[in-house]
């Protein structure tokens, strides 16, 4: 079995300065991933899943903690040997609208990251390239081109995709690149990413909100709230035997689309997400934890293994 | 049965905008009944919306033609003056925007902006009355009354959500018509908005058209289902006609199914629709749907596809079902 790690994280923070005190967007994350696996990402908005997506490709600077890519502490890393590393590593963004610049054609926007890196010096080569690539992505070499406007999500999201291939990276992180897209689309786009995967051995972090698509598509998740870790695990581990009360009540709020769960009530959780900036000490979830004790909101709960491969922060499962 | 709440008989809508002519809805039926909870499902551009803001007569006069019929409490909504829809609005039939975010004014306080329609639908209620009033509705959708007198932008999406059904609700409607009105929020606050719209269903006994993508949400929520499908509705029935797997269904709507990824059972791929949605400029001919159907037959590429029942209330729009095609 192949064992590399492709990428780890230790103790990973990052805090932004606003007016009003220091925004703990993500604090005091480690993880690792092994070559060819898909970590998933969940949280609600505002959870920093998307800052951590950019912390790791270092287009965020990270206030502390490490990034170490395939070995090598990238965290501090000069921004010369940086656009190396970015052949390996890629993103593909959300927003397939704004995420591509409208004075571009298609065949722009593939062929940019080959000409700024240099892979392919001749145009004949870039251009076979692009049109290698396009096929892949499956879309049609008649939309070379076309502008994106012309195109609809499920095309635009495709050309994202293609970009971020183009340099024939290792490691892709996902940012939400599906949730714009209508659900027939969605699935096109999904299968799309599982057979690259495949085929070129690629390692996904996958950033998303919607749980249903990240048990599908991930081997481990991770769940974050408020920028810090309250679960990891397998994806069947985490649906099986969900520990922290912020994963049950996630699970739980998700409508199922089939007839068990008509006019079913979810366990809904009260309140909403507190304010990043200057969190108070203790468990950042205690405010709408069902089961907070008064510990809970004094003292930080350590994240810690409760079963082999299973990490939960909650002092419910501390016995220490 | 006594007269439907809401009746749309052959409605039809077309857009003209230079030249070109998108069908968005063609001639579509449905019918609500009183307290009835109907979910109108579809993707981006099937024309759900449109057939939402027909109802409430929202359209663009000038871009927008109407063909048929839509009847509420036996009054005719198509070709109604503006004096009558503006009655109609707010007070017997009120919407709740999918965007929570630019819905709302943000320069009045969300107080006055609930008394509004209030005073408009009610001209001899005193300042005072409808002081109490929305005090009383901010309660009913689970905000503090004391918060009557901040601005939208100090409010989080779920609260703003909560004042767009505030508004919605103040004159106690018959009818409402939710457009996605979840799908700019958290799960978790989705719940909530959920659960709560669910208890105001009971309490008010009010109808609602549900619009959505979300089946999830439909399942959870719904009495009967719509599924449309480029300005057609394919499929209609009870939930349980739309949902039981044992049951026959369009094509299309076993496409959307397919097309989840399943939180209970792990599927290794997605069987997702080919192909793309048309754009309502142009529409195939035939079945709107043959391009994408994997179970396309011959008669399906010209002609129109005719409604079947298959059971009582039961309908499908597809040559599978009608006398001589095979049943699947």
């Amino acid at each position: 079995m192949n064992e590399t790690v492709m990428l780890e994280c230790v103790n990973l923070k990052k805090y932004f300065d606003t007016p009003r005190g220091s925004l703990h967007a993500v604090d005091d994350v480690s993880f690792r991933i092994l070559e060819g696996k898909t970590l998933g990402v969940v949280g609600e908005s505002g959870c920093g899943k998307s800052t951590l997506g950019r912390t790791i490709l270092r287009l965020l600077p990270s206030t502390d903690g490490k990034i170490i890519f395939n070995g090598r502490d990238i965290t501090n890393l000069p921004a010369r040997e940086l656009s190396a590393l970015r052949k390996q590593m890629q993103i593909i963004f959300q927003d397939p609208f704004s995420s591509l610049d409208p004075k571009m054609t298609v065949y722009q926007i593939i062929e940019e990251p080959l000409r700024i890196h240099k892979t392919h010096p001749s145009k004949v080569e870039r251009m076979k390239q692009v049109e290698k690539l396009m096929e892949i992505v499956g879309l049609d070499s008649r939309y070379m081109n076309t502008y994106p406007h012309e195109l609809d999500g499920g095309r635009r999201q495709r050309i994202g995709v293609a970009r971020a291939l183009a340099l024939n990276p290792k490691f892709i992180v996902c940012d939400e690149p599906v949730s714009a897209l209508d659900v027939s689309i969605q699935a096109q786009i999904l299968n799309l990413m599982m057979d690259l995967k495949e085929e070129f051995g690629l390692t996904y972090i996958f950033i998303t909100h919607d749980l249903s698509v990240v048990k599908h598509i991930s081997d481990d998740i991770l769940v974050l709230y408020l920028g810090q870790m309250v679960e990891l695990c397998s994806s069947e581990r985490l649906f099986e035997n969900p520990l922290h009360p912020y994963t049950k009540a996630l699970l739980s709020a998700i409508p199922v689309p089939d007839l068990s769960s008509k006019g079913k009530e979810a366990d809904v959780m009260q309140g909403e997400v507190t304010s990043p900036i200057e969190p108070p000490p203790g468990c950042r979830f205690a405010a709408r934890c069902p089961e907070a004790t008064d510990r809970c909101f004094q003292e930080s709960p350590p994240f810690f293994e409760v079963e082999p491969g299973h990490f939960c922060s909650c002092f419910h499962f501390c016995h220490a | 049965m006594s007269e439907a709440l809401l009746e749309i008989k052959d409605l039809s809508i077309r857009y003209t905008t230079d030249k070109v002519i998108s069908r968005a809805v063609n001639s579509i039926n449905l019918k609500i009944d009183k307290g009835e909870v109907l979910g109108l499902v579809g993707e981006t551009g099937a024309g759900k919306t449109t057939t939402a803001l027909s109802i409430l007569g929202l359209l663009p006069r000038y871009t927008s033609e109407t063909e048929g019929e839509i009847r509420f409490k036996g009054h005719k909504l198509v070709g109604a003056s503006e004096k009558q829809l503006r009655n109609i609005r707010g007070s017997q039939i009120s919407m709740i925007f999918q965007d929570p975010m630019t819905s709302l004014n943000p320069v009045f306080k969300v107080g006055r902006q609930i008394g509004d329609v209030l005073k408009f639908h009610n001209k001899t209620m005193s300042q005072i009355e409808v002081g109490q009033k929305v005090d009383e509705i901010l309660q009913m959708v689970g905000i503090p009354p004391s918060r009557k007198e901040e601005y939208p932008h100090q409010f989080s999406g779920g609260m703003k959500q909560r004042v767009m059904i505030a508004i919605a609700i103040a004159c106690r409607p018959d009818l409402l018509i939710a457009d996605e009105p979840t799908t700019a929020l958290d799960v978790t606050i989705q719940a909530q908005v959920i659960k709560m719209m669910r208890s105001l269903q009971k309490e008010l006994q009010s109808s609602i058209i549900l619009i959505t993508h979300d089946l999830g949400i439909v399942a959870n929520l719904c009495d009967k289902v719509a599924i449309m499908y480029a300005g057609e509705i394919v499929e209609s029935g009870t939930l349980e006609d739309i949902f039981a797997q044992d049951r026959g269904h369009h094509p299309y709507t076993l496409g959307l199914f397919g097309s989840l990824p399943n939180i209970k059972e792990k599927r290794s791929r997605l069987t997702p629709i080919r192909g793309l949605t048309p754009h309502p400029s142009e529409l195939p001919e035939g079945c709107h749907f043959h391009p994408r159907c994997p179970q396309c037959m011959e008669i399906c590429k010209t002609g129109r596809t005719p409604d079947r029942t298959v059971q009582n209330g039961h309908e499908i729009r597809c040559h599978l079902f009608s006398a001589g095609g095979r049943q699947p």
